[in-house]
């Protein structure tokens, strides 16, 4: 069983989204598609050919493999309902960090690969994304790993100790720009929309069809999941269970729900309630989250370790 | 006596493909790289037996009654031997094909084997006198290999180096001489053995002037100035030599003299040397984002990683003054490891760029494109470089930063407040620096490989001779599999550690890497293994679950205009203005646009745009020293009359002073 809690990521993380666009349509008074729709729409690509470009080289084959597998590799390190996770010791939370970089990487060399400029469009706006996001989210991360004593997330969500001090807070809601920003939502990237003047994500993705972009876009919400995950493990691991026992486990799991559908609501009420920003008012909004993650280091640190 | 027999003979292949060199020039390439080869595995099993332990004593030529050259190794010149030779190898094979077209076979021949011999010396010279002479010998030797194609660039390149090496040597000849003077030793075990009753003040002058002496070889930032200019100017087998290994020695030569002759300083010194890495660290990466000469970028990006060693040894330091030494010694070994790593990746990547710049005959990225499909086997060297350099897993760069992010954050256990904090903050830079290398590299990879041809040079190009990927082959499996068996490596450094630090850093290996004090774990290969696993059966699943599809070929998306063509792709200026217009504070971007009207203003005739960086260290700090350089010695002209009279007066009025003040 806990072998294979990273399937619980894997299979409902299409959900998740579907939930997400659920609530979304509510608070913007839509009926929207129902909370199935992210799994018809996966099975609808898969079932199609494809159509590749004669420019694209075999980079451009491998990238959703590779994605793919990074996101199921980097799943495997997280502990979802028990932290009895057998696979928590083999990497920690940079290693984590880094096995999604690899993913995005070529997800970026396959925008390029076309030769289009769209592509390379999309491909410079997501890893100039990702230098403002990466010291940002690992700068919060480290607050929790030092008071943690590692950077095992396993290890982290153990001995949270520094429960809903200043620090505690101020790190989290860095965080939470972070995963915001990776999952490529409202204000910092609009998953909804192709137009080709504001897209980040999309613009990558442009030229992929049938099976390769069902594979995409399922990585897609693999990654969002994960990054909910951890941010429950890292910053509200209460409730998760430490043992393998049926009774605990079925305790974790309702406790995992509430905190996901949490999650869910809090995302759709961020997007809701907010415009996507221009690309180059970006470097303010996570700039400001950088000084927030510093902000709380230091606090941590000032205030003794606690 | 096993080490010193295959030094021995590793030292005789050298000499002989020297000789070769000069007795048949024409032939050189195919006798003096093949001796070499062979020379550096004879020196690979030495360097190894070396590393494992023992200081064993090679050789002593005395030359006076108090003066001699002697050559000695201990387990740290063990590590360095086995890292120079380990690239040697792979350069000298790579060399066989690559040097088929270029004039003076034999004069690179045998300046070749001289530039390898030289930093032989200077890692295992054992006192003060063969140090200079070997450290001199290198830098002579490479300005003429700097200099080796004979156009104005490299001679510019070529005398920037010189005069910066030479200042930095200068700092190093004093700090020698205080030593000398102080301890009354040559050597070093001597001076280590006397170093602990040397005063503070001496001992802060000599931790300066070994950052300024040695990091100007390194090119730390601000004495990087000549770095970025000579290795691009140099033949690509050299740059791959000068940037893998040839900068190490100055990281060699910091760690000799700050950490093993003079002890543990005070904690400040480790905090400085982090500021230093993390400020290398960052500026080398950005500066690297913005260039689009292939080899310049690559240059830079060596200054990054000499940024990223710098934060586990300043680390170390500063640990070790605070008697932690098992923390002392794990970030010692992630500065070590990130220096092998280096060498083995960097190296990778200079020789993809020979090779690129050898079948397309240009520098510039934006002629490139394409080249994925012409270059199947550098393509995927070169990826597997980036992949390395960017430290993404499972590759080698992944896990020396790994160790340098656990020493760091174990910063947080030193006493003193400056420590706690900085030591975090240098954990931001380095996840700043990856980010911004993955982007360079994104740029890099996608715009020289993938694409469009950019030029009918791009399109015409042809995969590399086979000695050439062979050499390429050898360093891309090093970077997997000193990725994947971190144990191994760390077997390598760790006496080298415990030497320095008396601690092994208790960082178990069977399998997992795992940091004491219940810090952190971390199993490269168990990930390697999981990565490879989920791959196939996600493979699988698609392949089984998505059943036989058809594939349609058809062109790019054109937005319904007829036929894109090169020009319409993104190019690497386009693909980094996002991080031009971000970081426009440190940059100090300048464009410039005229436009020429055939009728104003609504019919252009043609317009040119060109952009271009402010390099503010150049600007701020050099230029002003040159002006005031040039205009002191203006001043001092006066001095210098040409009167043979007045000269003579000179001498009497120093001899005058020297009677009164000197006795």
């Amino acid at each position: 069983m806990e072998y294979l809690q990273f399937l619980i990521i894997i299979l409902f993380s299409p959900l998740l989204n579907g939930i997400i666009k659920k609530f979304k349509a509510y608070v913007q008074g839509r009926t929207g598609p129902g909370i199935l729709q992210p799994y018809y729409d996966l099975i609808r690509l898969f079932r199609k050919d494809m159509v590749v470009s004669v420019v694209a080289s075999w980079i451009f084959k491998a990238t959703p493999y590779i994605v793919m597998t990074s996101v199921i590799a980097a799943s495997m390190l997280v502990p979802v309902i028990t932290l009895k996770s057998p696979f928590g010791i083999i990497g920690d939370v940079i290693a984590l960090i880094y096995i999604l970089a690899l993913g995005r990487f070529f997800m970026a060399l396959a925008g390029l690969d076309t030769g289009t400029a769209f592509g390379g469009e999309g491909s410079s706006r997501e890893m100039t994304v990702a230098i403002l996001v990466e010291p940002m989210m690992m700068l919060s991360i480290f607050t929790a790993a030092i008071s943690a004593g590692s950077t095992n997330i396993t290890r982290i969500a153990e001995t949270q100790s520094m429960f809903y001090s200043p620090s505690h807070i101020l790190a989290l809601s860095a965080f939470i720009v972070a995963v915001i920003a990776e999952t490529g939502r409202i204000p910092v990237d609009n998953p909804d929309t192709h137009l080709e003047l504001t897209m980040i994500h999309e613009g990558m993705l442009l030229e992929y069809s049938g099976r390769y972009l069902a594979l995409m876009e399922w990585a897609h919400y693999i990654k969002q999941m994960l990054l909910f995950t951890i941010t429950i493990d890292i910053f509200f691991p209460a409730g998760i269970s430490h043992s393998t026992e049926i009774y605990g486990l079925a305790l974790s799991s309702g406790v995992y729900i509430l905190k996901m559908f949490f999650m869910a609501v809090s995302m759709a009420l961020i997007e809701s309630s907010r415009a996507k920003m221009r690309f180059f008012q970006l470097p303010s909004l996570l700039g400001g989250a950088f000084v927030l993650a510093l902000l709380s280091l230091l606090m941590f640190i000032m205030m003794g370790g606690k | 006596m096993i080490p010193e027999n295959y030094f021995f003979a590793g030292i005789l292949f050298f000499l002989s493909g020297a000789v070769m060199s000069c007795i048949v020039p024409r032939k050189a390439k195919n006798y003096t790289y093949v001796l070499s080869a062979i020379g550096a595995v004879s020196l690979i099993i030495s360097g190894l037996y070396l590393s494992a332990g023992a200081q064993i004593h090679i050789l002593s030529i005395p030359i006076s009654s108090t003066l001699e050259f002697l050559f000695q190794g201990d387990a740290l010149s063990g590590f360095f031997l086995t890292v120079i030779s380990i690239l040697t190898l792979s350069v000298s094979i790579y060399s066989i094909g690559y040097t088929k077209n270029i004039d003076n076979k034999g004069l690179m021949g045998f300046l070749y084997n001289l530039f390898i011999l030289s930093m032989y010396a200077v890692i295992l010279s054992g006192n003060i006198i063969t140090f200079l002479v070997s450290w001199e010998t290198m830098s002579v030797v490479s300005y003429l290999l700097v200099t080796f194609n004979r156009d104005e660039k490299s001679a510019n390149a070529g005398l920037l180096y010189a005069v910066m090496t030479h200042i930095g040597t200068a700092f190093i000849i004093v700090l020698f001489l205080a030593l000398y003077k102080y301890t009354g030793h040559m050597d070093f075990s001597g001076i280590r053995a006397a170093s602990a009753g040397l005063p503070e003040d001496l001992k802060t002058l000599v931790f300066i002037f070994s950052i300024i002496g040695f990091g100007t070889k390194a090119g730390i930032i601000p004495f990087h100035t000549w770095l970025p200019m000579a290795h691009p100017a140099a033949p690509s087998n050299i740059s791959s030599l000068m940037s893998g290994v040839m900068i190490k020695t100055g990281i060699y030569g910091f760690i000799r003299i700050s950490m093993d002759v003079l002890g543990h300083g005070p904690e400040w010194w480790g905090i400085v040397i982090i500021v230093i890495g993390a400020v290398s660290s960052v500026i080398g990466v950005l500066y690297a984002l913005m260039e689009h000469d292939i080899k310049k970028l690559l240059a830079y990006h060596s200054i990054e990683n000499i940024g990223i060693i710098l934060l586990g040894i300043g680390s170390s330091m500063m640990f070790g003054s605070n008697g932690m030494y098992t923390l002392s010694a794990i970030a010692l070994i992630a500065g070590l490891y990130h220096t092998l790593n280096h060498a083995i990746f960097k190296g990778l990547l200079f020789l993809g760029a020979g090779s690129l710049m050898h079948a397309t005959h240009t520098k510039n990225m934006e002629d490139m494109g394409g080249l994925i499909k012409s270059m199947p086997y550098t393509g995927l060297f070169f990826l597997i470089g980036s992949i390395s350099i960017c430290a993404l897993p499972p590759f080698n760069g992944f896990v020396s930063e790994w160790l340098t992010y656990q020493a760091l954050l174990l910063g947080f256990n030193a006493p003193s407040i400056t420590s706690k904090i900085i030591s975090p903050l240098g954990g931001a830079a380095l996840a700043l620096t990856g980010a911004l290398a993955a982007a360079c590299f994104v740029k890099v990879f996608g715009i020289s490989f993938l694409g469009v041809p950019r030029s009918p040079h791009a399109r015409d190009a042809k995969e590399s001779s086979a000695s050439m990927i062979a050499g390429m082959t050898i360093l891309a499996l090093l970077c997997l599999l000193a990725g994947i068996f971190p144990g191994t490596v760390i077997s390598i450094i760790s006496p080298s550690a415990i030497a320095l630090t008396g601690s092994n850093g208790n960082i178990s290996y069977n399998g997992f890497l795992s940091i004491s004090r219940t810090f952190s774990s971390l199993s490269p290969a168990a990930i390697f293994i999981s990565m490879l696993c989920t791959g196939i059966a996600v493979v699988v699943f698609i392949v089984a679950a998505g059943g036989k599809r058809k594939t349609v070929y058809g062109d790019s998306w054109d937005c319904g205009m007829p036929s894109l063509t090169s020009r319409m792709q993104y190019t690497a200026t386009a693909f980094t203005k996002p991080v031009r217009v971000i970081f426009k504070k440190i940059y100090l971007p300048k464009r410039e646009l005229s436009i020429s009207y055939i009728l104003k203003p609504l019919f252009v005739k043609s317009m040119k745009y060109s952009g271009e960086i402010t390099p503010f260290i150049e600007r701020y700090l050099y230029e002003p020293l040159t002006i005031f350089i040039r205009n002191t010695a203006a001043k001092a002209k006066i001095l210098q009359s040409g009167n043979l009279n007045l000269y003579l007066g000179y001498i009497l009025i120093t001899l005058m002073l020297l009677l009164i003040f000197g006795i």
